[in-house]
């Protein structure tokens, strides 16, 4: 069965915009699919319908069986706890370090903070950041903080991972580097849905492609 | 259940490491509240001391019946008698004309301006003490004294007593409206603190949304901020009301002795004091409650 699927989705904003249409597809289990278009077709609002950031106004869109358009205010967080979400203009918080930056996620479920530390120096040791556990945040290059996003996204091992113009404001070098991460996450096993509007990146990697144009699916 | 522990005493710890961080931002709101609590809550203190005095005073209702300067034996035998024989009167003494004089003659300064007097002026009385301190049967038995044949003069000597307690009902309306009002500028306070706090952990707090905090979680450490603002300026109040009290005390000791009184301003006892931390928490955590509803929907993201 999917582990996402979306059907017949819209998504219409106050005002009248119409971010998408008539959305349908199918994400397997342990499936890496890129998400492309220009900007403004709708890439966005498509993965914020999957955490529930955002509500469809029709259609459904299914997450490990789970109806998100129709969930229960209550039920979201312990839906995002088994997403990953690496978000565009995503913060992190400055006034604590990198280590407990990647700790939040856990602390916020309620972790025991021995198991939780460890967890959290695995999730830096695979972004290559363990080093620097001890750093704030804002001594971080550019890279390194999209690391250390991806770090805290990945840290309670959640089963689907989204992820939104990861490299966006990155080199050629990092940003493939990044995407590497994307695919080593991918082959243990967790789905990955990435939305970039960088063809190069795409072009190489030989995965499902999803293209937007003006909200509905090519 | 672990977990919501755990939260539970992270969230206390969280608060109070914050207090620590803004020291100066903490006293200040803490101490505004503390004024603004002091104020009803001195008020209740000195009403709560004066309703003990007018209550010792006016457990012991008395009527002074003075006679006419002529009245002979027979009629104070007779006045006597009406006086014994009417409702509600609990007990009776005599104050003769000659003991009076003597009476008054002790005291200080009063014997040279007596030895002046060709004859007494004090007429013969009777000091009445009521069965009860019903304000209503001292009217009726004055009323009804004043009639008699050979009475000059009824003083109702509760009657300053109960414009006393008159005053004091006034007082009690005032402090209770007082109490009302500054409980809403406590709410307010907190309110605004709290919003923000929420302003300056807007980042934190999406971020914990978008991890899978849930509302609760987001919550939780902004109902003990409220609650802890409003038990510090609860604190306050009561110190800030001390302080007074003693102030006042030192002022009043003179006065009190000028009236042979060792009366004192006494300090709210412990069950009332906790009331008030109580009640003042309790505002606080209203206060929060207020401000996290109207303020966290704008950033919690479904």
């Amino acid at each position: 069965m999917a582990i996402l699927s979306f059907s017949h989705v819209r998504k219409r904003y106050p005002g009248g915009f119409e971010a998408l249409k008539e959305i349908s597809f199918a994400v397997e289990p342990g499936e890496m699919v890129f998400l492309t278009g220009h900007s403004g077709a709708g890439k966005t609002t498509l993965l914020k319908l999957i955490a529930a950031i955002e509500r469809a106004n029709g259609g459904t869109v299914l997450v490990n069986g789970q109806n998100v358009s129709a969930m229960r205010p209550a039920a979201i967080p312990f839906l995002r706890r088994n997403l990953g979400l690496v978000f565009q203009g995503q913060k992190l918080l400055y006034d604590r370090s990198v280590f407990d930056n990647v700790m939040l996620p856990l602390v916020v479920t309620g972790y025991p903070y021995r198991e939780a530390a460890r967890r959290a120096r695995a999730a830096l040791d695979k972004v290559g950041l363990l080093e620097r556990e001890k750093a704030n945040p804002v001594t971080l290059s550019g890279g390194e903080q999209q690391r250390l996003c991806i770090a805290r996204a990945v840290v309670n091992r959640p089963g689907i991972l989204l992820a939104d113009e990861p490299t966006a404001s990155l080199d050629a070098a990092y940003a493939d580097e990044i995407m590497e991460m994307f695919s080593a996450f991918n082959q243990v096993g967790v789905t990955v849905l990435v939305a970039t509007h960088d063809q190069q990146l795409i072009g190489k990697r030989h995965k499902r492609v999803l293209t937007l144009d003006h909200g509905r699916l090519l | 259940m672990r977990a919501w522990l755990q939260h539970h005493r992270l969230s206390l710890a969280q608060t109070i490491s914050r207090f620590a961080r803004s020291p100066f931002a903490t006293f200040l709101n803490v101490l505004v509240i503390g004024v603004a609590v002091s104020l009803p809550l001195g008020g209740y203190a000195v009403l709560g001391n004066l309703e003990s005095f007018s209550r010792k005073v006016s457990t012991e209702p008395q009527l002074s019946v003075f006679l006419v300067g002529n009245a002979v034996k027979n009629d104070v035998a007779a006045i006597e008698a009406r006086l014994k024989g009417a409702d509600g009167v609990r007990a009776l003494r005599f104050v003769g004309r000659d003991a009076a004089l003597a009476e008054l003659k002790r005291t200080p300064g009063m014997a040279a301006v007596i030895d002046t007097l060709q004859s007494n002026p004090l007429p013969d009385a009777f000091v009445v003490t009521l069965a009860a301190g019903d304000p209503e049967l001292a009217d009726r038995l004055e009323r009804q004294f004043k009639s008699l044949p050979k009475v000059a003069h009824v003083q109702a000597d509760s009657a300053w007593a109960r414009r006393l307690d008159s005053l004091l009902h006034l007082g009690r309306t005032t402090v209770a409206l007082l109490g009302t009002l500054l409980g809403v500028a406590l709410v307010a306070v907190t309110f605004n603190t709290i919003r923000l706090q929420i302003l300056t952990q807007h980042d934190e707090i999406e971020i914990c949304r978008l991890i899978g905090a849930t509302r609760a979680y987001v919550r939780r450490p902004f109902f003990y901020l409220g609650s802890l603002l409003g038990l510090f300026g609860g604190c306050a109040a009561l110190a800030i009301v001390i302080v007074a009290l003693a102030v006042l005390n030192r002022d009043l000791e003179p006065l009190a002795a000028l009236y042979g009184s060792d009366f004192r301003l006494r300090f709210l006892d412990p069950a009332e004091s906790a009331a008030i931390l109580a009640c003042s928490a309790i505002l606080g955590w209203i206060g929060a409650y207020l401000s996290v509803s109207k303020h966290l929907r704008e950033i919690e993201l479904g």
